[in-house]
């Protein structure tokens, strides 16, 4: 079992409820990125999920958009940052989860990516344009290397799409909150406990809920339906906001808290 | 199976040709990808919808298009004899409405209200909101801010039409980005929309569907040059930028060996300068709005900006069975620069009194390189995918004239 199995069966056993939280690698840049992160972890998050920065990311809304630009300005690569988390992983022990569009992957090679990583201390990988269909073959030899694929569920899947995603699922399924791009939203859409509970059905690994989580509130309802929550654009709003380091530690301390706070207040 | 079979089966259930298509797109997509292949499929099927789609294709766009032979561009290069494919005499002036007109009468299908588009040039905007307005869809197009800058014209003309035409302005503002927008807007509204793409790109179907849409051209132009020459031609010319009307011409003579397939890209500044639009002469493989197919991009899979003088090349991607064609060795790539291009542009314009778009031009640029070295009896057949009423300003502009 890779860490992300046994970081969500803790949880689990001690009834609680995981936060994963997204950013952005290289933005501001790849020595911020290691800082925002110890920060994170240290605020209690369950899980860091870090996105590689690509030039044209289709799923995702502006802010991820615009801290992908930044990323990139800044120069940062797929290179780059396996080589961060190697650093990051000397004293960190959280699963690490990389979000990335295929095309980086592809370009890098997908087997000489999969060594690579895992060989850095990653986990999991979300790869959002690389659907079951299409990942037959990278899943195979990604659970070989003990990397997990994680697999989306999104509003607008069939019941068939269901059963397939929860067959080739690996750590946890992701389930996309709304029928839309990552951004910040206020509400959380009203089906949203019927289609978990569904996937819960078929699935027999745990099911986080992403897209639009930004406050306490949407957290905490979107953290009762499922195991957990995944936060991004929230996250890299208040470093796009906080160019000073320390006040961006801060802000981010207590956002992280807060959601954390929020989801453990749950039973 | 042999190699000409193999060459037109495609793509194959998983919507791959050889390695390239296929649907690389986030799962909420999945599920429309799906039920449009489906109902793509079953509409091909039915005679009621083939009979509806050629009631438009004939009584509204104007099919069939001439296959007009232009004797003095022939007289001109000393060489080949030079046909043209006038798609520019559509309505709506290019080939663009092939695809719009069966791709509304699907959404009509579907029950869905609206449809929303990208564009580079605009005539493939221009398109979709005609076909929109025809079949009383609501209609939105994404246009870069760049293009909106350099095709003023077709920008009112879909505005007329009433589409809303809404400016993408991240990245490099253009074509790639304007397609990357729409497909954000279809993950939100893909419940109630349907995603008209206007090339032979994107995710399975879309492909498939798009030159199915397109062959007309190239099925016409078989039964004309056999009327007139009683044989097929030599060659086949045509520009891609995506490649839609290229595909259109070409998919009908793959199993013909013996006519060479050529798609001209675009040279930009030059292919040397790193500034162009030559995907499949410079790219490599890649996975770009939903498929896999040659792109433009750096070594750590970064896409690159394309250029072109002509909004409609200036893509980094292209289809995906343009690359697996390629890869086949069915079909070769050209390209043409900017300069050539306006060559191209007033070459016609001046001998046959068609002014072509500038996408074209770069087509009848590389027959002006190619004809004059060909026999006399030999034909070539040149896609003039659209009229360059568009341009126009543009061209006067590069020309040192104030309109």
């Amino acid at each position: 079992m890779t860490r992300i199995g046994q970081c969500l069966d803790k949880l689990k056993v001690e009834n609680r409820k995981a936060l994963v939280a997204l950013i952005t690698a290289g933005d501001p840049d790849i020595e911020s990125t290691k800082n925002i992160f110890n920060v994170i972890d240290d605020s209690g998050a369950d899980i860091i999920e870090l996105g590689v920065p690509f030039s044209d990311p289709l799923a995702d809304g502006p802010v991820i958009q615009a801290s992908a630009l930044r990323a990139l300005k800044s120069g940062t690569t797929l290179k780059k940052i396996i080589a961060l988390i190697k650093t990051i992983r000397k004293n960190r022990n959280l699963p690490i989860i990389l979000m990335t569009s295929f095309n980086p992957v592809f370009v890098y090679g997908e087997n000489q990516f999969i060594e690579d990583v895992v060989s850095a201390g990653v986990d999991g990988v979300i790869i959002p344009d690389l659907p079951p269909e299409e990942a037959i073959e990278f899943s195979v030899k990604a659970e070989k290397q003990g990397l997990d694929m994680i697999h989306l569920l999104a509003p607008t899947s069939t019941d068939e799409r269901v059963q397939i995603v929860a067959k080739c699922a690996r750590g946890f399924i992701y389930y996309i909150s709304l029928t839309g791009t990552t951004g910040v939203r206020t509400e959380l859409s009203a089906d949203l406990f019927d289609k978990v509970s569904l996937i819960k059905q078929a699935a027999n690994i745990p099911v986080l809920v992403g897209f639009g989580i930004s406050t306490p509130e949407t957290a905490r309802d979107a953290a009762r339906v499922s195991d957990g929550v995944i936060v991004g654009s929230a996250i890299v709003n208040l470093i796009e906001k906080n160019s000073d380091p320390s006040q961006r530690s801060k802000s981010l301390s207590e956002f992280v808290g807060s959601i954390k706070q929020a989801i453990n207040e749950i039973n | 199976m042999d190699n000409k079979t193999k060459n037109i089966n495609l793509p194959d259930a998983r919507g791959h040709f050889g390695k390239f298509g296929g649907k690389y797109v986030i799962e909420t997509l999945m599920p429309a990808l799906e039920s449009l292949e489906k109902l793509y499929n079953e509409a091909r099927d039915d005679p009621k919808f083939q009979q509806d789609l050629k009631y438009y294709l004939n009584k509204y766009v104007g099919r069939p298009t001439p296959l007009y032979f232009a004797e003095r561009l022939t007289k001109h290069f000393g060489g080949a004899k030079v046909y043209l494919k006038r798609e520019d005499l559509n309505h709506t002036g290019a080939h663009k409405i092939n695809n719009t007109i069966g791709s509304a009468l699907l959404t009509v299908r579907m029950g869905k209200k609206r449809v929303i588009a990208e564009t580079g040039a605009g005539q493939h905007g221009v398109a979709t909101a005609t076909a929109a307005a025809l079949f009383g869809l609501k209609c939105d197009i994404f246009m870069g801010e760049e293009d909106i800058k350099r095709q003023s014209l077709n920008v009112f003309r879909m505005k007329l039409l009433g589409a809303q035409v809404i400016p993408v302005s991240a990245g490099t503002r253009t074509l790639k980005d304007a397609t990357s927008e729409a497909i954000r807007e279809w993950i939100t509204s893909v419940e109630t929309t349907h995603y008209i793409i206007g090339s032979v790109v994107g995710p399975h179907p879309y492909p498939m569907v798009v030159r199915n849409f397109q062959r007309i051209i190239g099925d016409e132009t078989i039964e004309q040059i056999m009327e007139v020459e009683k044989r097929s031609p030599d060659m086949c010319v045509a520009c891609v930028g995506g490649g839609s009307n290229a595909m259109g011409l070409f998919y009908p003579f793959i199993q013909d060996e013996k006519v060479k397939l050529v798609g001209v890209e675009a040279a930009g500044f030059g292919v040397e300068t790193g500034k162009h639009g030559a995907t499949l002469s410079h790219g490599s493989p890649g996975v770009l709005h939903g498929m896999m197919s040659y792109l433009l991009h750096d070594e750590d899979g970064q896409v690159q900006e394309a250029h072109s003088i002509s909004a409609g090349l200036d893509y980094p991607g292209v289809g995906c069975e343009h690359s697996y064609l390629k890869s086949t060795g069915r079909t070769q790539y050209e390209s043409i620069t900017d300069n050539e291009a306006l060559e191209g542009f007033k070459l016609l314009s001046n001998l046959e009194g068609i002014i072509p778009a500038l996408e074209t031009a770069h087509a009848i640029a590389h027959v002006a390189k190619v004809a004059p070295k060909m026999k006399k009896e030999e034909i070539i057949v040149v896609c003039l995918s659209g009229r360059g009423d568009k341009d126009v300003n543009q061209v006067a502009d590069r020309m040192g004239i104030n309109l």
